[in-house]
């Protein structure tokens, strides 16, 4: 079989707007027959990870930024108007309205179409973000490395 | 235009009739030819495109109060 054609994408920012945006690319590509894979790093780590509690880490700062930044795809804030959780709300209404899929549905769909997703090891390690704290999907754990090996053989790259 | 399977898409955004329709096209045999409904505009060019980019078939749209009727036709193995 040919090589499929690739798809990169870097999701850096944590907030469900943007979340979507990077899934609605990603499921596009994947269903057009490419090969697709997100890197998670920074906020984006929040949207890998899971929607209970939150997860512990070492020193006080750590368990501090993991308590105040807790993510998970259902818990994620607006880019503009989250207005403490009701501007959220509002839109997942009007999301709802239209039959518009939310973070968690399209992150399913995505991994249906076989998009591959990698959290990032560096900022997991400074944030004190454990493997345990993200959900299943994720498929491996890695650095910029493998970030590059993927990019300069893609036809897309984008930074989200 | 006679197509082989429909699929209704009716009342879904973009991604869902694209993705739908890749699904869908997986299953069907070469040649067989697929109809999708939907309300979303940007079908109408979102269809072509993916058919050029998947090697499959675009045949065409009908267009009726609203409702677009998109025909593809699946690629030969």
């Amino acid at each position: 079989m040919a090589d499929k054609e690739k798809m990169t994408l870097i999701l850096f920012s944590g907030e469900m707007d943007k979340a979507l945006s990077a899934f609605n690319i990603a499921i596009g590509g994947a269903s057009a027959g490419m090969e697709v894979t997100i890197f998670f790093t920074f906020w984006g780590l929040n949207v890998i990870k899971k929607n209970e509690g939150s997860s512990k880490s070492k020193g006080v700062m750590r368990n501090m930024l993991n308590l105040m930044n807790r993510g998970g795809a259902k818990r994620l804030p607006l880019s503009k108007f989250h207005m403490a959780g009701v501007g959220k709300a509002m839109m997942l209404g009007l999301m709802k309205d239209i039959n518009f899929p939310q973070v968690d549905e399209l992150l399913s769909m995505a991994k249906e179409l076989g998009v591959k997703f990698i959290a990032c090891t560096n900022t997991m390690g400074m944030m004190g973000i454990s493997k345990e704290a993200f959900i299943p999907e994720v498929d491996s754990f890695a650095g910029v490395a493998t970030y590059i090996a993927d990019a300069r053989e893609s036809k897309i790259n984008l930074f989200i | 235009m006679k197509a082989d399977v429909t699929i209704d898409c009716i009342g879904l955004y973009c991604p869902m009739p694209i993705v739908n329709t890749a699904k869908k096209v997986k299953e069907m045999g070469a040649g067989q030819v697929l109809e999708i409904i939907a309300d979303d505009e940007g079908i109408k060019q979102d269809m072509p495109n993916w058919a050029r980019m998947t090697g499959n078939e675009f045949l065409g749209i009908e267009e009726d109060n609203g409702k677009y009727h998109v025909f593809v036709k699946k690629k030969p193995q």
